[in-house]
């Protein structure tokens, strides 16, 4: 037990560096999680962005932070696959017979997603900039926004590790993200919730998507964030919960 | 420590099947011990046992003096394990999956370990290369070889050359003879009867998760009545020819 406590960091660094291999190696990776979101940044802003009426005067603020979601959706797409990859591969199994830290080998893939969205939220952010993005906000709102994201990562990389982990064949693996990445679309991400039907309204203000939109566009433009931020936060910190849980039963009984 | 590997009575159930009902058997240091049985015998079971992926519901298992139950870390510190399927990580290249198994074991220089084990197992020329793109044969030698990074004393094949040409299944037979000769115990496990003459100091016969019988090969012949002597024209097998046509062509 000893040994394998020790280790916990190398093992968790062999990992990671193992995992962001796989990122880097694959170019399907990159045009998903970066090179989508940015395409849709630019078809709403310059192509339906014009029609829409949102009350502010610069869409690409107010589309941002729905963008940022549904980039960390389909990015997580690729930790259920990964998961998935490697216990059809038998690397599991090899890991596990080996005197290294069990939860390493899991934590390593945990470790990857955040730092791979990291990276994609960064330059989606950047893409956004030279659109003409713009927030005043100071030091501690952007890192309350980078809190929340890390945190929605976090919950939906559980989602993802029931999905891989007990997925039968690849396209199992990654289906359950398509609900996900629909999700912004029936919220306050792409246009105000005030303009819907009531029961697409009703629906659109009481998910998860929509507070955590509402919380981050509102610390981004300075604007107070009232109860939202906690709803928010709620919710991350629930799906997160109920997620480790079923992921942590799968992963006893499975790998 | 004369025995590296001791199982008894050992029982493992999936639900209401049970796989394993019972299964005793010994594996001294040093030797290659075969475990013989078709699909679905138990053998993949037992081996998952053995190896800390599995418990077991009743007996006792040791494995280089430590039970696996309750000490599963000392286990895997003296194993390893190359599973039924070549458990390479295909992003990588040869290199790459030896130097992370190298980092993963602690062990000082994993660049040179990496390099030596390639030479030995002739992937010098296809290292950098991405495992993906490695036939059958290269894959299991790189398979192969992440067991042996940091020199296990045990080494668990399952079915090692189910899959395999040929020639690869020579090559991983004379892979698995040279690491008995360095010292190393080898529990392997199939279907081959041929593959169990070959390469195994002593046999046991799994069947419907008994082990039916088991010992040297001459210990199982004796089973069976005295030899009659009878005179047969000896044919060719197909494996034979190929192998001959096959290295006739090479030579030329």
């Amino acid at each position: 037990m000893e040994t394998a406590k020790n280790h916990f960091f190398t093992d968790i660094s062999v990992m990671l560096g193992r995992s962001m291999r796989h990122i880097f190696r694959s170019m399907d990776t990159i045009i998903t999680v970066c090179i989508t979101p940015i395409a849709m940044m630019l078809l709403f802003v310059y192509v339906l962005g014009g029609a829409i009426q949102t009350g502010t005067d610069n869409y690409v603020n107010y589309l941002l932070p729905g963008i940022l979601l549904m980039a960390i959706a389909s990015g997580i797409a690729y930790t259920a696959y990964r998961l998935f990859m490697d216990k059809q591969r038998g690397i599991f199994e090899r890991f596990h017979t080996m005197p290294i830290s069990r939860s390493a080998v899991l934590w390593g893939h945990v470790l990857t997603s955040l730092v791979s969205n990291a990276i994609s939220v960064l330059v989606i952010i950047l893409a956004a900039l030279i659109m003409g993005f713009r927030s005043s906000a100071g030091i501690l709102p952007w890192l309350a926004v980078a809190g929340i994201l890390a945190l929605f990562t976090l919950a939906l990389i559980w989602v993802a590790a029931i999905a891989g982990l007990s997925a039968k064949t690849m396209e199992g693996a990654s289906a359950f993200s398509y609900p996900l990445i629909f999700l912004p679309f029936i919220s306050s991400a792409f246009v105000p919730t005030e303009s819907m039907p009531s029961v697409v309204r009703a629906f659109a203000e009481n998910q998860p998507v929509t507070s955590i939109v509402n919380a981050i566009r509102a610390l981004l433009s300075g604007q107070p964030v009232g109860n939202e931020i906690w709803v928010a936060l709620a919710w991350c910190v629930g799906i997160l919960l109920v997620a480790y849980f079923f992921a942590m039963r799968v992963y006893k009984k499975r790998v | 420590m004369e025995k590296a590997i001791e199982v008894k009575g050992l029982r493992k159930s999936f639900k209401d099947t049970e796989v394993l009902k019972g299964v005793d058997f010994e594996v001294k240091r040093g030797e290659i011990f075969a475990l013989l049985g078709s699909n679905g015998a138990g053998k993949t079971t037992a081996v998952k046992i053995l190896t800390t992926l599995l418990k077991p519901d009743r007996g006792s298992v040791t494995v280089n003096g430590f039970d696996v139950t309750s000490n599963p870390d000392h286990v895997r510190q003296a194993i390893s394990l190359t599973g039924q399927f070549a458990a390479v990580d295909e992003v990588l290249t040869g290199r790459e999956n030896l130097i992370m198994i190298a980092k993963l074991r602690y062990l000082k220089s994993p660049r040179l370990v990496a390099d030596d084990l390639l030479r030995r197992f002739g992937l010098t020329d296809a290292a950098d290369r991405r495992a993906s793109t490695y036939s059958g044969g290269m894959r299991r030698r790189l398979d192969i070889a992440l067991s042996l990074v940091g020199k296990p004393q045990i080494i668990f094949l399952d079915e090692p050359t189910t899959g395999l040409d040929p020639e690869a299944r020579i090559e991983a037979w004379k892979i698995v003879k040279e690491l008995a000769d360095g010292g190393t115990t080898v529990l392997l496990t199939t279907q081959y009867l041929e593959e169990a003459e070959q390469l195994a100091d002593r046999i046991a016969i799994l069947h419907e998760g008994r082990i039916i019988a088991s010992g040297t090969l001459s210990d199982l012949k004796k089973l069976f009545p005295t030899a009659k002597v009878e005179y047969v024209e000896k044919q060719p097998t197909l494996e034979e020819i190929f192998l001959s046509i096959v290295g006739k062509k090479e030579a030329k």
